[in-house]
């Protein structure tokens, strides 16, 4: 029975005795963990499937409407973008940094660690919102102000662009970075609760799984931008 | 009938049912077997309006004029019975009532691992039932159960976006429903319970929680499209404004079609543990069905565009999906031929759970072989869209997954209740439940074949014997079906006690007490035997308390 880490009774007993973060459905802390784990690793499947569904969507219209694609993407702010990639990549670190301050049992250090966490995804959601401050300037969202004049490639010329397939790839940013703003959201309010309870001093160096699995999460809605980077922002810009 | 009452120096012991009475010890209860029950309760209701709506439908049809509803009335019927029946019947049934009982009672576990996650699903179910209902009562909704776009997106004034939400709150309730099954059944199983001795009801849910947690999130996706699409006017969807349909018929299908391997995987599950259970036999090819259940959740998910064979995707397409419809008949008829050659000299007794696992296998084989019949490019295009697809489906969905559910239901009631339910009144009721689907489905194949097309409120005249028969079946199906609310209700307070375990059946929920404790077990079971080991179980099933 190599993945059930099921014991009998008596362990059972042993352990309930010295650790009260475990619950009664478990037989020992081991199992707990181990059950906990491989639940939001499951989790993180169905976000994956979930986000899964909008990436099909853009690939295909990407693939039909190419050069209103690529309009729509260099009228986006590559700068705001790039730190905003920098952002996150760094509130990862960070993380990282947490889980191995409640592995060290550190308390201070580790609500430390989660306040700039939450401060960095903060952050992160203050530029994003200068960005579609931006799109609205530029009326460049979707909807009966939606406006979309032709660009110029780096040589010169005239890419002629559909306003319809440009308000498509509008559609499509809105859409995909803003379920993602929303999984930043729902992170923030996680890592604050995180962090408050970190204070409280209910994480040990025995019991930090909470800290891990959330760390998961925070990783996830950061990989979901890593590639959302180069497909909204980058594309043709190779010369 | 052995026993009919309670031994009087014997009083009745702590278990599931009796520990705390009061309301809120079953609304926020976190006992899997007690939200099993809330499950029971709300699918219950929902099965019963599904069910005034295909009344409705088939009152309608009786005569060849629209003379009960009118055309936009009808649509709203069908469409309302559609999603009902699907999302909020057929997925969650088996597996959130029967399932959350079971599954930690079959790995030895005290509960699911996340209690908590399982009583919010049931929340989530029932605000997205509650959404659905006032959807209902405003107005309804017009567009099928598949709202396709651009109907859905942009053209009716019915309530879409309602609607969506309450699919999109019943899927998360699902998905943390297979989240749970996953996680238990990894991480969970009692010492000694290996994959190799899981009872295949396990590895049937094991492979519908699969399909949960992968499929579910796409249809969750695509309805925020549809709603971001119907709300802010965006060209996702909308053919007018660059978008493209059949992309939403991909993304739906997608989750749309293994969702039928949600309704029917845990249902084959329940087969097995009937069929081994009445034929005194282990399962014949033990892996080989277990597997079957993981392959078809595996192979179903790669056949979905068969819904879209006339809607315009290239003909290399449409072949390849031709083909693994095919191929996902494979791991089906493993399922149906090992049934029956697990039946091939065991003694056979004829319990009403019995007659429903025959009627399973009778049906799904019609519903399965007609499958095969639409997987066929040609034939699919001259029924798309005709009653033979209704019946198909009808024959899956209703045949296989409603006879495993009521053969289940039957076969575990002592294990969930402590009681017996009356065994005549039940072999009546699965008399008229099979006779009175036939009679409602079989004229359905016909009607489609000869070309009565879906979803019209009229029909020429001379679709109406046939017609006439089906809404007469559907009247006996009814019939059927109410049976076993009213004797099932009556058999809590007057039905025999039952005993720990009634059938004999092997399986760890029959080693614990009738109904089970709130921890399911005195101590952590340690399993030493295969599963299904019925040449080890003497035979002592007459002197069982089972009423005759």
């Amino acid at each position: 029975m190599p993945d059930s880490q099921a014991t009998t009774q008596v362990s059972t007993l042993e352990h309930e005795a010295h650790n009260p973060a475990l619950v009664h459905q478990f037989a020992d802390a081991q199992q707990q963990k181990d059950a906990a784990s491989l639940g939001m690793w499951l989790f993180l499947v169905t976000e994956i499937m979930f986000f899964g569904g909008m990436f099909c969507a853009y690939l295909i219209y990407r693939l039909m409407y190419f050069n209103a694609f690529a309009a729509g993407s260099q009228q986006l702010n590559i700068g705001l973008g790039a730190f905003n990639t920098a952002v996150l990549i760094v509130s990862s670190v960070t993380v990282v940094l947490a889980v191995k301050a409640a592995e060290a049992g550190k308390r201070k250090l580790l609500v430390a660690y989660l306040v700039v966490t939450v401060l960095l995804g903060l952050t992160f959601l203050v530029v994003k919102g200068f960005e579609y401050r931006e799109k609205f300037e530029k009326h460049h969202v979707p909807g009966s102000t939606f406006q979309f004049t032709d660009t110029f490639d780096d040589n010169g010329k005239k890419i002629p662009v559909d306003p319809k397939e440009a308000e498509l790839f509008f559609s499509l940013y809105f859409a995909m970075t803003g379920m993602h703003a929303l999984h930043m959201i729902i992170g923030c309010g996680l890592f604050t609760g995180l962090a408050i309870l970190a204070w409280r001093g209910h994480y040990t160096p025995g019991y930090f799984t909470p800290i891990e699995n959330g760390g998961l999460y925070w990783h996830l809605v950061d990989i979901i931008w890593i590639y959302l980077f180069p497909l909204l922002y980058l594309i043709s810009r190779h010369s | 009938m052995a026993s009919t009452a309670i031994p009087a120096n014997q009083t009745p012991q702590l278990n599931y049912l009796n520990n705390g009475h009061t309301i809120k010890s079953w609304l926020l209860t976190t006992d899997h077997k007690r939200i099993a029950l809330l499950y029971l309760v709300s699918v219950s209701i929902f099965f019963f309006l599904g069910g005034v709506f295909a009344m409705l439908i088939r009152l309608e049809l009786l005569t060849p004029e629209g003379d009960l509803l009118s055309a936009d009335n009808y649509n709203k019927a069908f469409t309302q019975h559609g999603m009902i029946m699907v999302f909020f019947f057929l997925i969650p049934v088996v597996p959130a009532v029967l399932g959350n009982f079971l599954v930690p009672l079959m790995v030895g576990a005290k509960d699911l691992a996340f209690p908590r996650i399982n009583l919010l699903s049931w929340y989530l179910y029932i605000a997205g039932g509650a959404l659905f209902l006032h959807c209902m009562l405003n107005g309804g909704v017009d567009t099928g159960w598949t709202f396709y776009s651009p109907f859905a997106t942009e053209y009716t004034n019915t309530r879409i976006v309602e609607a969506g939400l309450a699919v999109f709150l019943a899927g998360f309730s699902s998905i943390f429903t297979g989240l749970n099954f996953i996680v238990t059944i990894h991480r969970m199983r009692a010492p000694g319970l290996t994959w190799d001795r899981l009872p295949l009801f396990i590895w049937a849910n094991y492979a519908t929680a699969l399909i949960m947690i992968l499929g579910t999130p796409v249809i969750a996706i695509t309805i925020v499209l549809v709603a971001v699409e119907r709300l802010f006017h965006l060209g996702i969807f909308d053919p007018k404004l660059g978008g493209d349909p059949l992309l939403f018929q991909h993304l739906f299908w997608f989750y749309s079609h293994p969702a039928v391997y949600i309704m029917i995987l845990p249902s084959m599950g329940v087969i097995s543990e009937l069929i081994t259970c009445f034929s005194r036999k282990r399962v014949f090819g033990y892996k080989f069905v277990a597997l079957s259940s993981i392959a078809i959740a595996v192979i179903g998910f790669l056949v979905w565009a068969h819904h879209m064979f006339v809607a315009g995707i290239s003909l290399y397409a449409a072949m390849i999906f031709s083909f693994l419809t095919f191929f996902v008949g494979v791991p089906s008829a493993v399922k149906i031929f090992n049934w029956t050659a697990t039946l091939y000299k065991g003694s056979i007794s004829y319990a009403t759970p019995m007659l429903y696992a025959f009627g399973f296998i009778g049906l799904f084989t019609i519903g399965g072989l007609t499958g095969l019949m639409l997987a066929t490019l040609g034939i699919d295009v001259h029924v798309t869209d005709t009653y033979f697809v209704v019946a198909h489906f009808h024959y899956v969905m209703v045949g296989g997954v409603l006879m495993g559910y009521l053969g289940g239901m039957h076969f575990w009631w002592p294990k969930i209740t402590g009681r017996m339910y009356p065994e005549a009144w039940a072999k009546l009721s699965a008399l008229f439940v099979f006779v009175g689907f036939n009679l409602t489905f079989f004229p359905q194949f016909i009607l489609g074949y000869v070309g009565m097309p879906r979803r019209y409120w009229q029909y020429p005249p001379e679709f109406q014997v046939l017609n006439v028969l089906s809404t007469a079946g559907a009247s006996v199906l009814a019939v059927g079906y109410l049976l076993p609310m009213i004797y099932l209700l009556w058999s809590l307070r007057y039905g025999p006690i039952a005993g720990d375990n009634p059938w004999n059946a092997a399986g760890l929920e029959w080693k614990t007490t009738s109904p089970p404790p709130t921890l399911n077990f005195e101590q952590t079971p340690v399993v030493t035997w295969e599963a299904y080991n019925y040449d080890e179980i003497p035979d002592k099933e007459l002197e069982a308390p089972v009423a005759r």
